[in-house]
């Protein structure tokens, strides 16, 4: 059956900001959507806010709407685009439920957009605890027990009726948002009150626990003539009870028999056939119970998921791609399989390696939540590594997290401590399996504690047997080879031997003990594979065979983590396009299994492997790259730069010299010296005593940090002595190998980011950023215009000559990222970057130059003026990015921004008006500013002043003001009526209870030291759960109130970025 | 202690013994499926042939009593990656690697497979020799050499039954095990080139009292039995030198409705003038995509041939062969019927074990044949 020609116009929604459980995996799948339907010939509408992502580059659609993802939104664009289909499944849940409430709202119907890839029901069906309840019940398979309830008293009536351990899921929310497991009476009250507030819809399933049980999951396609294939089954190490995005997982299934499998098998494709999934990918989870091998149902996710990007780069079998050309009438046995080239894609995969996802989290940056994974998903990104064995794969896995863990490191723990630490799952369980091993607990105590499969257990005992036979051997060459078909990395063997990892390495290349490489090539070399996907293992044979192209490797960013996310993926990306543009062969290095750059048609050659020295180094061997682009992908190998160069690896662009000068205190000090340039007053302690001298003498309040962590790790402001003292106890360790470093903090300064791009000769800006809050909070976090909306055009001419200035004394070949305070029109240069920065992607599409694509070009050699970029471009619009933040998943946490960077991710938006730009940016975000009502503020003393002509607008605009009692006084003294609220510590009925029975309609709150933010700690949180826009700064405020100023005075209007960038967003609809 | 497996082509691959030690020889050829190895073992289509297993890791979930297709294990040797030191199933008895030692097979872990299966792939399946003994390579080498060659040799001598017998279970189920055969409304024969059970155990399970035979019953003997239908099993090998069974087959066309799979398909197809060839490494894995050409709809199956037949001998057979189904991946022929006779067959396998189960329907098709044919016969 060829393709529907009934259909021309097709609009694609994607996910939006990153946030936990909606990451990379949606600009994979939305990414191979575009690039698929327009290779079809059809035209593509694409609504993302996210402006980090690929999918939104302006080549990737026709008509690439960058404006907040909501009905509204999205029904002004069904009205100027007049689509004729929609396909709702490639941008997660977020996707789903707006084209849900688009037909609820009779939207879909009225401008007569039909839906592809699934339809109302099947989606209903799906995402209905109820409905799919019944739906699995009609074609005979079981469930756990659950109770669908909706308030407190029906949920204790379930409770009641299922008994304990027993599991809360509240409806449509993402990621599991709110999900529990209760032990007990006191934790089921206090998760189901939680788990309402969180559901849109208010709706909870309180279900019986299949805790412990065995997980696995299968990626289900089917097309329009119902041919059903599995592409992959996934094995969850961990066992039920934690969130699968938050499991170790393991491809394919390990311990089924065929005949369990089969069961499973035959399950899901009743599955995606009663649900009524047409065509496209499903994923379906399962529990297996572990002594009978009962199977029951988890899940269906009637649309790609973070498991369908994984299942593709597990398999080489691209799912989205594949579901777009399905969602368009195309049927499997129609399609070519891409790496085989004579196959055809209605085909089941079969792996001949194994594959271990590994979760990432970023614990450390929220201190006051627990570790303990739940049902409800809290890792921030992941990594993928394939091997021959399991062994193999999980210890490649290991190190390819960047958590500085090289494979089994001990744990101190024994004992009952570390009993426990079996039993309850936590972010780094997996060591204190390894430890216990190391102890000679047996397999099934720890089986018992953990309900780990004794697979599972059995293969890292047999890694942790082979440590002693490592350590204890009298020659490790001889072991040399076993342990690294064990997958033991040189520097853990290294660490083992308690010699130098150069040592290991040496030894190693010297008995001729190299990786080899194997190809990914969906069909276990049953058919030859023309695409060169390859992973590395210790074999007999090498399959790498590289050309003798010019060519170019690029080192990927790893896992998502908080401050290192899709906005170097997408870096790495435009470098692998610039390359193959003008004839270089671009070799993709990665291990992030959600990002566009390991697809494997994104570059000539890919390599899904770790980013750690030893594994770069082995493909370098093998590759002989001309160059090495390690300035794209983040800390991750740009931490390489030094350690390559000193292989004698030809990197390419700016040199690791000038990246060092960049990065190193002294020399970086002495830069700006030579160079006339200010930096805030600063100093490094070995010392609390030093601390407290530098402080005093630079003095308060004073940014401090730790000098070995960057992003913004343990950074704090801290305004007197017992802050410095405070900080210096808990967060630091100082000492003369890890200094603390210090700064003057520039008070109520501005902050500036600067992207630029050099070739050693010519600079050119590419954007000037004024953040709108104030300096201190990290860059990442805080809200930013593009152009400046209120710096002195001759601050900004200095900012342009002191960029030139840095990017020719550093002799920057590439892109570089400068940030600047600007204090009373004094100018403090901060930090210098000269790689890509966090912003390319979003400057990028401000100024429509692809910045990362000249930035590579540069890189080999050529110059500015031949890529036609000389001069910085000015735009006739605003665009605003704001940050997104993961607080909703982190009971407990305080929302308030600090120099430490907590925003998963991020949005733009655009509009000809500086305040429309702004509110567009918050309602992407999230936050939906009101029109009416009224609004809370409660300020800090120093902040009283500087919010009324904030407050005066809110009055003006028709808001009731309601404040506490200091704030009101204020208020009142400066003529504007304000309503006194009790705190929290007076008593009710006081704020919380306003904010709770939804009668505030947003929050002003700025904190006043430690001791009143735990105060109004109760009113941030509770303005979080109950969606209720909330401002912690002073300035994040004003914004927000011109944001609400410019809807008032006109619709917020919608326009693709093809039109900004060619007319200026002039002809809007 | 050490192992090392020669191929006739002169490729050594070394490793660990696994199972039994000595020395074994066969047809080296590759199987891709990940799991069921309990099943591949224990196929008497397998005779004769050393099976490398592409997926590294095989034996996690150890061997049992049920998952069996025959009464013992038929591989001639078993080449693997990663011999599971660990069996995790609640219904595991013995490790891979005890299993294979208690029923004298030769075994070899340890071995680059995928180097392996790409060798195979480009140079075709050939005689190779596994040992556990320290035996030099040129010397392995040189016995590989020396075997016959799989085409020309009639395998299913060597594994039909000796005697006719009654098949009394049915089809398994989770928690249930086998079923015994319920009430039986059809009496077929099934001639036994090398059948796996689970074929008899979905006959059985349709309604059918299943007898048995061996593969040189004579077609008298098969009609005293007075069948409503015949069935023509799976086996080991090339089709062409089963004279005997073609033989028979002629005389039983159009007397019965006749369903063949795997060989008894491409015995099928001699017996009505058609022509078998090798494959170069064959197809053995449950993912290959076949297309029922009436429906025009996708099965993935399960298959298990070094033989197939001749498309264009279709043809030259005469217009009454139809071809009912292809292999996607390399348009080969896989089933056909016979315009005017109640006769079909697939060169895949419907009953799976291992492998996915979209093609069960076949069966029911058999059955109402099978009722077509009583109602109106011929």
């Amino acid at each position: 059956m060829p393709k529907r020609d009934d259909i021309q116009k097709i609009l694609l929604i994607g996910s939006g900001p990153i946030v936990i459980g909606q990451a990379c995996e949606f600009d994979y799948s939305g990414t191979q959507a575009c690039k698929a339907l327009k290779e079809e010939g059809y035209t593509v509408v694409l609504v993302n806010s996210n402006p980090a992502t690929i999918m939104t580059d302006p080549d990737f659609a026709d008509r690439t709407y960058i404006e907040p993802i909501t009905p509204a939104v999205v029904e002004k664009i069904i009205a100027a685009e007049r689509p004729d289909a929609l396909l709702p499944t490639m941008g997660g849940q977020t996707a789903l439920n707006v084209t849900m409430e688009l037909e609820s709202s009779g939207v879909l119907k009225r401008h007569g957009v039909r839906l592809i890839g699934a339809d109302v029901a099947a989606i209903h069906k799906a995402e209905d605890r109820e409905a799919f309840r019944e739906a699995m019940q009609r074609i005979g398979l079981a469930l756990p027990r659950s109770i669908y309830v909706k308030s407190r008293q029906e949920a204790r009536a379930a409770a009641a009726e299922i008994g304990f351990p027993s599991i809360i899921r509240p409806s449509f929310t993402l990621g599991g948002t709110g999900g529990n497991v209760a032990f007990n009476e006191e934790q089921f009250e206090a998760y189901v009150e939680w788990g309402l507030d969180v559901s849109p819809v208010h709706q909870l399933l309180i279900e019986e626990s299949v805790l412990g049980w065995k997980e696995f999951e299968l990626e289900v396609m089917r097309d329009r003539k119902d041919n059903v294939v599995i592409i992959c089954s996934i094995e969850n190490l961990d066992p039920m009870g934690v969130h699968t995005g938050d499991s170790i997982t393991v491809a394919p299934a390990q311990t089924l028999t065929d005949k369990e499998y089969q069961i499973m098998r035959d399950a899901a494709i009743a599955i995606i056939r009663e649900i009524g999934v047409d065509t496209g990918g499903s994923n379906v989870q399962f529990a297996v119970h572990p002594e009978d091998g009962r199977l029951v149902v988890i899940e269906m996710n009637p649309r790609v998921s973070r498991s369908s990007a994984l299942a593709s780069k597990a398999t080489g079998f691209p799912i989205a791609k594949i579901a777009a050309k399905l969602a368009v009438g195309y049927t499997l046995d129609e399609i070519t399989n891409d790496i085989t080239k004579e196959t055809p894609a209605s085909f089941e995969p079969v792996l001949d390696y194994c594959v271990v996802k590994f979760p990432r989290f970023t614990f450390e940056k929220f201190a006051q939540t627990d570790d303990t994974l739940t049902t409800q998903m809290k890792s921030v990104g992941e990594a993928m590594a394939i091997g021959r064995t399991f062994k193999e794969a999980l210890q490649k896995a290991i190190r390819s997290m960047e958590i500085d863990s090289h494979g089994f490191e001990s744990r101190p723990h024994t004992g009952e401590a570390l009993r426990e630490k079996l039993r309850t799952p936590c972010a780094d369980r997996l060591w204190y399996i390894g430890q216990a091993l190391r102890d000679g607990m047996g397999l099934d105590e720890i089986y018992e504690l953990s309900k780990i499969d004794r697979w599972f257990l059995f293969n890292i005992q047999e890694i942790i047997r082979f440590e002693s036979a490592l350590r204890e051997a009298h020659e490790l060459t001889v072991l040399l080879r076993e342990a690294k078909t064990l997958g033991f990395s040189d520097r853990r063997i290294a660490e083992i031997r308690g010699v130098p990892e150069r040592t290991v390495r040496e030894m190693r290349r010297s008995e001729g003990i190299q990786a080899t490489f194997k190809t990914v090539d969906t069909c276990a070399a049953e058919f030859e594979a023309y695409t060169p996907y390859l992973y590395s293992t210790y074999e007999s044979e090498c399959e790498a065979g590289p050309t003798m192209r010019r060519k170019v490797m690029i080192l990927g960013g790893g896992p998502n983590r908080i401050g290192q996310g899709i906005e170097f993926d997408y870096c790495c990306v435009h470098a692998s396009f610039a390359l193959q543009e003008i004839g270089y062969e671009s070799i993709m290095v990665n291990c992030n299994p959600e990002t566009v750059s390991t697809d494997y048609d994104t570059s000539d050659r890919l390599y899904f492997e770790p980013l750690t020295l030893e594994d770069v180094l082995e493909i370098i061997r093998v590759e002989k790259p001309d160059g090495v682009l390690l300035q794209y992908g983040g800390q991750t190998p740009l931490k390489l730069a030094v350690p390559l160069e000193q292989e004698g690896v030809p990197i390419i662009g700016t040199s690791p010299d000038a990246i060092d000068r960049a990065e190193d205190r002294e020399r970086f000090q002495k830069l700006l010296r030579k160079l006339g340039l200010k930096q805030p007053d600063n100093g490094t302690a070995t010392s609390l005593a030093e601390a407290l001298e530098i402080a005093r003498d630079i003095g308060y309040p004073v940014v401090v940090r730790p000098s070995y962590v960057l992003g913004g790790r343990a950074m704090s402001i801290v305004f007197n002595d017992g802050d410095l003292e405070a900080y210096m106890a808990s967060a630091v360790r100082a000492s003369s190998e890890h200094p603390v470093l210090l700064d003057r903090f520039v008070m109520n300064a501005t902050e500036i980011d600067v992207d630029a791009i050099s070739d050693g000769t010519d600079v050119v800006i590419g954007g000037i950023m004024e953040h709108i809050e104030e300096a201190g909070i990290h860059s990442g976090d805080s809200a930013c215009s593009l152009p400046p909306y209120s710096l002195k055009p001759q601050v900004l001419d200095e900012i342009r000559r002191q960029t030139v200035a840095l990017a020719g004394e550093l002799q920057v070949v590439g892109l570089m990222n400068i940030q600047y305070a600007v204090q009373d029109d004094e100018i403090f240069v901060l930090e210098v970057n000269p790689r890509a920065s966090r912003t390319v992607p979003f400057v990028s599409k401000a100024i429509g130059v692809p910045l990362a694509k000249l930035g590579a070009k540069v890189m080999t050699g050529m110059r500015l003026a031949e890529l036609g970029f000389t001069e910085e471009r000015s735009i006739p619009y605003f665009c605003v990015k704001e940050a997104v933040f993961p607080f909703l998943k982190f009971p407990g946490v305080d929302t308030l921004l600090s120099p430490e960077m907590k925003s998963t991710g991020e949005v733009m938006g655009i509009d000809r008006r500086f305040g429309s730009a702004f509110a567009k940016s918050q309602i992407g975000a999230g936050t939906l500013l009101p029109t009416s009502g009224k609004a809370f503020v409660s300020v800090r003393d120093t902040d009283k002043q500087r919010v009324l002509p904030t407050v005066r607008k809110l009055v003006d605009l028709g808001f009731e003001i309601v404040a506490t009692r200091g704030t009101a006084a204020f208020l009142r003294e400066h003529g504007v009526a304000a309503q006194v609220v009790n705190k929290v510590l007076e008593g009710p009925p006081h704020i919380v209870d306003g904010i709770t029975g939804r009668e505030i309609a947003m929050v002003i709150n700025t904190p006043t030291g430690l001791a009143a933010e735990q105060d109004s700690f109760s009113i941030r949180r509770s303005a979080l759960t109950y969606f209720i826009p909330y401002f912690t700064t002073v300035a994040g405020a004003r914004e927000a109130v011109n944001g609400i100023e410019a809807m008032a005075a006109e619709e917020l209007k919608i326009c693709p970025i093809q039109e900004y960038h060619r007319t200026g967003g002039e002809t809007k609809s | 202690m050490k192992a090392a497996l020669a191929l006739a082509d002169g490729r050594i691959f070394e490793g660990k013994a696994l199972g039994a030690s000595g020395e074994t020889g066969g047809e080296i050829i590759f199987n891709t499926s990940m799991m069921g190895y309990q099943e591949i073992l224990t196929d008497p289509s397998y005779q004769g042939q050393i099976i490398t297993m592409t997926y590294p890791l095989i034996g996690n979930y150890g061997t049992n009593r049920e998952d069996v297709e025959s009464a013992r294990p038929y591989a001639s040797g078993f080449v693997v990656k990663e011999a599971s030191g660990i069996s995790s199933n609640w219904r595991a008895d013995y490790s891979l690697g005890d299993y294979l030692r208690r029923h004298g097979i030769v075994g070899i872990q340890g071995v680059d497979t995928r180097a392996l299966t790409r060798h195979i792939r480009d140079r075709g399946a050939q005689q190779a020799v596994l040992s556990t003994e320290s035996v030099d390579p040129a010397t392995l080498v040189a016995r590989a050499q020396a075997r016959p060659a799989m085409a020309g040799q009639d395998l299913v001598r060597e594994v039909t039954c000796t005697e006719p017998y009654r098949w009394e279970e049915s089809e398994w189920e989770l928690g249930q095990g086998y079923r015994p055969a319920g009430a039986a409304r059809f009496r077929v024969v099934a001639f036994d080139y090398g059948v796996k059970r689970n074929i008899l155990r979905i006959l059985a399970g349709a309604g059918c009292r299943v007898t048995v035979v061996p593969a040189t019953t004579s077609a008298a003997a098969v009609l005293a039995e007075a069948p409503d239908g015949i069935f023509l099993s799976n086996g080991p090998g090339d089709p062409e030198p089963v004279t005997y069974a073609v033989e028979t087959l002629r005389e039983l066309l159009g007397r019965k409705p006749i369903f063949g799979i795997c060989l008894g398909h491409q015995l099928l197809g001699l017996a009505l003038g058609a022509s078998t060839y090798k494959l170069k490494f064959g197809h053995h894995g449950g993912n290959q995509p076949v297309m029922d050409l009436k429906t025009r709809k996708v099965e993935i199956t399960s298959q298990n041939h070094g033989f197939a037949i001749h498309p264009d001998s279709l043809a030259a057979a005469g217009s009454d062969l139809e071809l009912t189904h292809i292999n996607l991946n390399d348009r080969t022929v896989e089933g056909l019927r016979h315009r005017t006779l109640p006769v079909f067959s697939v060169q895949y396998h419907p009953e799976s074990s291992p492998g996915p189960h979209d093609s069960r329907y076949l069966f029911d098709r058999f059955v109402e044949m099978m009722e077509a044919f009583r109602e109106s016969p011929g």
